[in-house]
């Protein structure tokens, strides 16, 4: 399937990822050949086969309930670029 | 004999009987580094941590409390959060991030005595063949073509990694596979690589990038050295829920030389239009090798073969793209204010801080996820991926292990394919499949071509039996004999 | 369930073009009430300091994993068993992909194809008595998002992460309620079933209770319209005016040719409106798939039966046993069940009660029904009290209840006495012998009061013996002043009429 320009700028948005006019352009032409390759899988006839959704073969594994973790806002905020008052900051926002 | 000549097992053997120190190994590893700035290996360089950690395991010597690979210098792929050194995926968006934890892998290598010897550059996000996308630039694979002195890449994601081992300045370095990132770049530096079963090394801890098929695995000059790294690599770690609670057999006793009465498969659809004559022939030659230790060659059928590479380019990008959402200039790493209001801050900080290839795979994840086109590519290929599980679960019915070449070519020069994504994806063909597939795979070196640049045989083995991948791989090696080095032209006389 | 039900009494509107019927369904968040957050383990208490309650899983660090709360999913299938639901033996874990700030990965872990709970159900009674069956649709699990504060700072808002992560269950309401008063009456019965399971807290106030209330109009009996959700109604009296403003909203929007968008709004209890939410306005494409850092969830049916065999009674099947074995009148017994408080009160009240009197539940069930409602009630409510935090306990009042029982007291000394605990804390007996208020049955001393009480009224006793039967009172409530209220008033009702027949 071929992708235009607005279709990039939609999943861009979506994405949230800033791209250039410019490279609208590049990456429309660029998205189009690898879905073309990748709709190679076209040719395979997989009705009815089971979707993969771990090549682990074990159930999910459960913790036990319990406080053990935490307590930490040092670390949590030491890379934060613009933390203020215990808080992460965003523009702010109107809902 | 040089120091940084040695291998693991050489220099475990060295520091045990007390011939050199810890610290003396590190001084040497980072002479070399220094002398190869050139290649640009490292991201981030660790002297001071390097040289302490050192002091740390001589203490340790002194008081005859020595542990495993005490005073062994690995060096640790960018991906890996090392507490208190910088990690950085290699990406701009990361490229201030100091994490407050240790990955479960390295702090294992920790436990057992390693010595860190620096970050290792990556293709950003682990997204590439070549470390042509790293924000902080291309690696150089130390290998040249004879007589052309253009730059030759390492291969990736773990270019770094491959480099940094094969122009001898660390012994062995950590990698991570996601679809071939341990095993092509291996190949492409003439060295040894093995990304373990799926679950057997834990993900806590490794920046990820697509996590049904992230692995972390060892890149070393010897498949002896590999085992020895993945024993303190792997094992059960209750963070990640993707781990496998198994006990971790004994790596490095199951090279032992004797492959006899072993059923090796040759799979058929492996064997690609337009496949380089000189791939054909050391896989040939390769068939040959296990044939005359005594195992039982035969040719098998992975008939989905062909389907694997475009059912991971939808389920690797779709799996990027939610993993790096959380790269939004909020509690860490790059921030760019943009417009001002919040979706120009997160449109801004993503945009400028991903790469050129990050930002495509992001898309097309995104795309493949989104309404109305989910079921047709992304649940579509997890139901081929599932055949090709199968494909190889059918094979192991018949045979013990799988060899296949690595890549399907030699390193290329830099720039070559960076111009067309699909050129670029089809250096994973052969790696690909197992990955999908979860299985353990291991690049061994096996010759040199015309051109007198490494290739690369890959042993496949069935899901937690990395012990026969080890011991076909050790029979390969041993027949292969790969006693080349690169010329160290980035040595100034 | 054996339970009548009634079809639902649509609540109607007037339009400029008619009558309007309003459909509406909920989606309750309730958190799991576990010590830990769903997929890491940080502290989920409420009011902590800023992102202090803050894992690096919780805060989507690089490289960080989830790894599941076994008691959550515990919770999840207890509330599932609770709601009469089917509980899947095979789940998923998906990812849902938007951006915001207080959603740190960028993803929210939820369940969105094969949640853990099924369908099933909840039967609401409403004020004039009809009995509804409201469908739920299912139960999933998910995390629940941080916080953001957007009036601390004229040009940021700031981002507390203590609720990141944090396990909710999500219960789907089928559209099946048809007013504001089933909304209301819907949530608290929820509610009520989720506090009895103790799988939820039930707080609204400090967010462990929330409802996305989806409100759609239509002419009675036509076609569904487009629903509108409003988002986050934390309370039982906001969700019941969110849905009159929105439906009214709706028909005005309707009747005025404008069609209704389907969007996501806001209650804004200030002003009793809801409006638009412009940040979630663009379509959002949630790009569900897998976690892949998770696996199916697997149980097996032995792991749910187990938690079957701890179910404790629920209210409906508490107050059907209530009225038909305790013989407590249904009044008295749909308040007794209401809340579980006053429904554990009541159980013990009854079992002491029965171990100081001998007697069967049946025989003192109404006893003991009406002097926790009509009098420990009343008590409570002028000191604005709850039930737990009674200065008189459940055992207490049982021994109040055996001396009215054996007749050691009188009901109307009762009263005094329960006074007297409700503000001493002391006991029944004790309050008894102090205050010297043991009933006196003794005829000879009865006898005296009644022959000095007739002899004390002449003029009564005319009248009576002219016919006036009605003096017998006046009597009766001579003697029992005389008494200071002791003297047994069967017994004074008796001499008094052979005295007065003599
Ligand atoms: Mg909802
Ligand atoms: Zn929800």
């Amino acid at each position: 399937m071929a992708i235009d320009k607005a279709t990039v700028a939609k999943i861009a948005r979506l994405a949230r990822v800033r791209v250039g006019d410019a490279e609208m352009t590049s990456l429309a032409g660029e998205l189009s050949k690898i879905l073309t390759f990748i709709e190679q899988l076209d040719e395979v006839d997989a009705a009815g086969v089971e979707p993969m959704t771990s090549v682990v073969q074990m159930g999910l594994r459960r913790r036990p309930d319990g406080v053990t973790d935490g307590d930490k806002r040092d670390d949590v905020l030491k890379n934060a670029p613009d933390a203020m008052a215990g808080f992460f900051t965003v523009p702010k926002v109107v809902e | 004999m040089e120091l940084n000549d040695l291998t693991i097992a050489e220099m475990q053997d060295g520091l045990r009987a007390r011939k050199f120190s810890a610290t003396e190994l590190a001084k040497a590893a980072l002479a070399a580094a220094d002398r190869a700035k050139v290649m640009n290996i490292f991201i981030t360089e660790t002297h001071e941590r390097t040289l302490a950690m050192a002091a740390e395991s001589d203490q340790r010597f002194a008081k005859g409390m020595a542990r495993p690979l005490d005073g062994v210098p690995v060096a640790m792929k960018d991906l890996f959060c090392t507490k208190g050194v910088r990690t950085t995926a290699a990406s701009h968006i990361l490229d201030a991030f100091v994490p407050t934890y240790e990955s479960t892998v390295s702090a294992n290598l920790w436990r057992d005595g390693a010595v860190l010897l620096g970050k290792t550059n990556l293709d950003e996000f682990a997204m590439g063949s070549s470390n042509e996308t790293s924000f902080f630039g291309p690696v150089e694979n130390p290998w040249r073509k004879l007589g052309d002195a253009r730059s030759r890449v390492p291969g990736g994601s773990s270019g770094g990694s491959a480099a940094v081992v094969a122009a001898r300045i660390a012994p062995g370095a950590t990698g991570t596979d996601t679809g071939g990132s341990i095993r092509q770049p291996a190949a492409f530096c003439g060295i040894a690589g093995i990304k373990p079963t799926y679950g057997r090394c834990s993900r806590w801890g490794i920046v990820a990038f697509a996590s049904s098929l992230d692995q972390a695995g060892p890149m070393a000059r010897t498949v002896r050295d590999c085992a020895i790294l993945l024993q303190s690599m792997a094992g059960y770690d209750a963070k990640d829920s993707t781990s496998a609670d198994l006990p971790v057999p004994d790596f490095a006793t199951a090279i032992t030389g004797d492959i006899r009465g072993l059923k090796i498969g040759i799979p058929t659809e492996y064997r690609v239009d337009g496949m380089p004559a000189e791939i054909a022939a050391v896989w040939d030659r390769g068939a040959q090798w296990l044939r005359d230790a005594g195992a039982e060659v035969r040719p098998v059928h992975l008939p989905m073969t062909k389907y694997a590479l475009p059912t991971y380019y939808i389920v690797a990008p779709a799996e990027a793209s939610s993993n790096l959402a959380r790269y939004d200039g909020v509690r860490f790493g790059l921030r760019v204010p943009g417009t001002g209001d919040l979706t120009g801050m997160y449109e801004a900080t993503r945009g400028e801080g991903f790469g050129k290839e990050v930002r495509r795979r992001i898309l097309i994840g995104t795309y493949v996820l989104s309404a109305g086109y989910y079921d047709a590519y992304y649940l579509k290929a997890q139901r081929v991926r599932s055949l090709i599980a199968r494909d190889f679960q059918k094979a192991f019915e018949q045979v013990d292990a799988l060899l296949t070449p690595t890549a399907p070519s030699e390193a290329f020069a830099r720039g070559e394919k960076s111009g067309d994504p699909i050129s670029m994806y089809l250096n994973d063909v052969f790696t690909v499949p197992a990955s999908l597939a979860g299985i353990p795979g291991m690049s061994v070196p096996a010759g040199l071509s015309g051109n007198g640049l490494p290739l690369g045989l890959q042993v496949l083995g069935r899901a937690y039996d990395e012990e026969t991948v080890f011991r076909v791989a050790g029979v390969l090696e041993q027949a292969a004999a790969f006693a080349a080095k690169p010329e160290p032209w980035w040595v100034k006389p | 369930m054996g339970q009548a039900v009634t079809e639902p009494a649509p609540q109607l509107f007037d339009g400029a073009t008619g009558k309007w019927e309003v459909v509406i369904g909920l989606e309750v968040h309730a958190q799991v009430s576990s010590q830990s957050k769903l997929f890491s383990g940080a502290a989920t208490e409420f009011g902590a300091e800023p992102n202090s309650q803050v894992s690096l899983v919780d805060a989507a660090m690089p490289g960080m994993l989830p790894v599941i709360n076994a008691y959550c999913i515990e919770q999840a299938v207890r509330t599932g068993l609770g709601l009469k639901a089917a509980v899947n033996l095979r789940s998923v874990f998906d990812r849902k992909n938007y951006f915001y700030p207080d959603l740190p990965a960028g993803y929210q872990i939820s369940q969105f194809k094969q949640p853990i709970v099924g369908e099933g159900e909840i039967f609401i009674e409403l004020a004039d008595g009809a009995v509804r069956r409201v469908g739920i649709e299912r139960l999933h699990l998910e995390q629940d998002a941080g916080k953001s504060l957007h009036d601390q700072h004229p040009k940021f808002t700031y981002v507390d992460l203590n609720r990141s992560g944090v396990a909710l269950m999500e219960i789907v309401s089928k559209p099946d309620m048809r007013s504001s008063e089933e909304a209301g009456a819907y949530v608290r019965k929820l509610r009520t079933i989720l506090r009895y399971l103790g799988t939820c807290d039930g707080n609204m106030d400090q967010g462990s209770m929330r409802a996305d209330v989806n409100v759609s109009v239509r002419k009675p009996g036509g076609a569904l319209g487009t629903r509108c959700e409003i988002k986050n109604v934390n309370s039982m009296r906001f969700i019941q005016q969110a849905v009159e403003y929105e439906a009214r909203r709706q028909i005005e929007v309707i009747e005025g040719g404008g069609t209704i968008a389907q969007e996501t709004r806001l209650y804004d209890a200030n002003t009793g409106v809801t409006r638009s939410m412009r940040s979630k306005e663009e379509a959002h494409d949630y790009r569900y798939f897998p976690d892949p850092d998770l696996l199916p969830l697997v149980l097996t049916q032995a792991e749910v039966d187990a938690i079957k065999a701890t179910l404790p009674e629920l209210p409906d099947e508490k107050r059907r046993r209530l009225e038909n074995e305790l013989k407590i009148s249904p009044y008295l017994a749909k308040v007794l069940v209401a809340e579980k408080e006053t429904a554990d009160y009541f159980e013990v009240l009854v079992a002491e009660a029965g171990k100081r009197t001998g007697k069967k539940p049946a025989e003192m069930g109404q006893d003991s029904a009406n002097l926790l409602v009509m009098e420990l009630f009343g008590l409570l409510n002028k000191d604005g009290r709850t039930i737990e935090a009674s200065p008189v306990s459940a055992a207490a009042l049982a021994g109040l209840l055996a001396l009215r029982l054996d007749g050691t007291i009188s009901g109307l000394a009762s009263k005094e006495v329960l006074a007297e605990m409700f503000a001493t804390g002391k006991d029944a007996a004790s309050v008894v012998d102090e205050k010297g208020l043991r009933q006196v049955s003794d005829t000879g001393e009865i006898e005296r009061l009644v022959d000095q009480a007739i002899a004390d009224n002449p003029k009564q006793l005319a009248q009576f013996k002219a016919g006036k039967e009605t003096m017998l009172g006046f009597f009766v409530g001579q003697v029992m002043k005389m008494s200071q209220g002791r003297a047994n008033p069967a017994v004074v009702n008796d001499l008094l009429r052979k005295k007065l027949a003599g």
